[in-house]
């Protein structure tokens, strides 16, 4: 076997990966009220105070129409500016693309402070729709990332092939373009959803009263008595997110087996 | 006979290029360009009594640079970035590598995927857990005084080293990712004619791969340092509040003492500090980044 001590890395890299997901599914099932070993017993009890709790219900509800609405819009931003990118040469791309991309190393505090001043500057309530606009800004770079990825792999002579056989612009975008690009942006919207779910910090800033899944659990977090019960949510939320992040990754590989492209691998 | 000028302007790729992109770029000038540009606006204001007054004033920069509790928690939050990103971009190397060079080209997407997972699992849990994992009574402790290593559980919450171990954990797949990259990218004829050449395997690997892997290390760099410095939840959860950094100090004075131009004051001071840094390590990683001859 080639290279033991790398390998043997990587494995240990792995636990140090997994360590706290892990852990999530273990507290979850165990009676013990207080976090720590030895465990008690075996139970569904957290998961029942889960289901039966009205304001994560409320949480979960916001988090879902923000998620889903920062789905669709940072992926259609992420499509205007992905196929900008790929397809066409203008002066000042670079420093476009800059600033579009700007809120994938800017600290979210930023981003959110900012908004939140020129928000309440110009007297916009802050409700689930300002925690939107925050988020299709913090998103929309991840979009791009991926989209670019399937609109670069697409092959420029498909296009002039349909103009020639006489397909207008439109035509030809929703017969050639779309289908070959379909996969890349459902991996977007898939990943612009999963980062919406999870953002706390911009939601922090901009919900105002409204609660959204993230800022219900870090006030959850300072009481004791609620751990568990975050536990079993955080256990739900895994589950969830390892699916959505397989159907993403399966959409990914059959965008890039269509085009014909080498699989660069990542999502980032 | 030559087409109008509209007709030729609406030819041109440039000007498609532009109307393609301006949705996105509009949205940008106006939920983060025009923003940002308000907050440096804001430190320049005077804080009046639940009101901003909008006159031009220097005051608030003072007023944070004096202050030693600033201070103090301008040098932490630096201090913290940069341990982060070392012992993130260190740890992240060897794995980068082995993906790049050890692992079966067909088995390259799986170790990526396995590498992704934890990132996309909800950062607050992941946070807490670390919590869970470096409490008194915690995982470690338990393991510990359960094999009978330590007599006393050992306290490792409340501190530097355990904001930065979860910090590098929450930035792992950040600096794996532009290194494996970068790596992917060297043509491995390269390491043969190093190797051909009679340099051993050691010194191929600093003067051919290290040095064309570096565009990627620096990339991991800087797309872990500057987000880092603003973490707020990992100050809070795992340092018991007890070590706030900026971002602590920053959501202090917008919310909570809602004094929103020393606020801006020192979101603009650290993010300048910040970018004076990040310029310096790029001024002297420049040779690196040059592109290839």
């Amino acid at each position: 076997m080639k290279s033991p001590g790398l390998r043997l890395f990587a494995f240990a890299y792995l636990i140090f990966l997994y360590a706290p997901i892990v852990l999530l599914p273990i507290f979850a099932f165990n009676s013990g009220t207080i976090i720590a070993f030895p465990l008690k017993g075996f139970t569904l009890h957290w998961f029942d105070q889960l289901f039966s709790n009205a304001t994560l219900g409320q949480a979960l509800r916001n988090s879902l129409i923000i998620a889903v609405s920062t789905a669709i819009f940072a992926t259609t931003l992420g499509i205007f500016a992905a196929r900008a990118s790929t397809r066409y040469r203008f002066p000042g791309k670079p420093g476009i693309m800059g600033l579009i991309m700007l809120p994938l190393v800017l600290p979210e505090i930023i981003v959110a402070v900012s908004l939140l001043i020129v928000l309440l500057g110009i007297g916009v309530p802050l409700s689930i729709f300002t925690v939107i606009l925050g988020h299709v800004l913090a998103a929309t770079p991840y979009a791009i990332a991926v989209l670019n990825a399937a609109f670069s792999s697409l092959d420029k002579s498909l296009e002039e092939a349909a103009y020639d056989l006489g397909e207008t612009k439109w035509s030809t975008f929703r017969l050639i373009t779309l289908p070959l690009v379909l996969p890349g942006i459902v991996s977007s919207m898939l990943m612009a959803f999963t980062i919406s779910l999870d953002e706390f910090i911009i939601a922090f800033f901009l919900a105002g009263e409204q609660v959204t899944l993230p800022t219900y659990i870090f006030s959850q977090l300072r009481f004791p008595k609620q751990i568990p019960m975050i536990m079993a949510l955080g256990t739900c939320l895994v589950i969830a997110s390892i699916v959505l992040l397989t159907i993403a990754e399966y959409a990914r590989r059959r965008g890039i087996a269509k085009t014909g492209a080498k699989d660069t691998g990542g999502f980032l | 006979m030559s087409a109008s000028p509209w007709k030729r302007l609406k030819q041109s790729e440039a000007f498609n290029g532009y109307v393609m992109v301006s949705p996105t770029l509009i949205y940008a000038i106006l939920m983060l360009a025009a923003p940002l540009g308000m907050i440096v606006a804001y430190s320049f204001f005077k804080d009046g009594y639940l009101e901003v007054i909008h006159e031009f004033t220097f005051e608030n920069y003072i007023q944070a640079w004096t202050d030693p509790i600033f201070q103090a928690i301008l040098f932490r939050s630096v201090l913290v970035s940069m341990l982060v990103t070392l012992v993130t971009v260190v740890l992240a190397f060897p794995i980068a590598y082995f993906i790049s060079f050890v692992v079966p080209a067909q088995k390259k997407s799986l170790w990526l995927f396995l590498i992704t997972i934890p990132f996309w699992t909800s950062y607050l849990i992941r946070v807490f857990q670390w919590k869970v994992i470096l409490n008194y009574n915690g995982v470690i402790n338990s393991i510990l005084t359960g094999l009978g290593i330590v007599d006393q559980p050992l306290q490792m919450l409340n501190s530097v080293g355990a904001i930065t171990v979860t910090l590098a954990h929450a930035y792992a797949p950040f600096a794996i990712l532009p290194i494996f990259v970068s790596l992917e990218k060297i043509d491995r004829s390269f390491l043969e004619a190093g190797r051909d050449l009679g340099e051993s395997p050691f010194m191929t690997f600093w003067r051919v791969t290290l040095p064309l892997a570096m565009p990627g290390v620096v990339g991991a760099v800087m797309i872990v340092f500057i987000p880092t410095i603003g973490d707020y939840v990992t100050p809070e959860l795992i340092g018991g509040g007890k070590l706030p950094m900026v971002a602590n100090m920053i959501q202090q004075n917008m919310l909570k003492i809602d004094n929103k131009p020393l606020g801006s004051a020192i979101a603009v001071s650290s993010m300048l500090v910040v970018a004076v840094i990040a310029l310096v390590f790029l001024f002297l990683n420049r040779r690196f980044l040059r592109g290839p001859k």
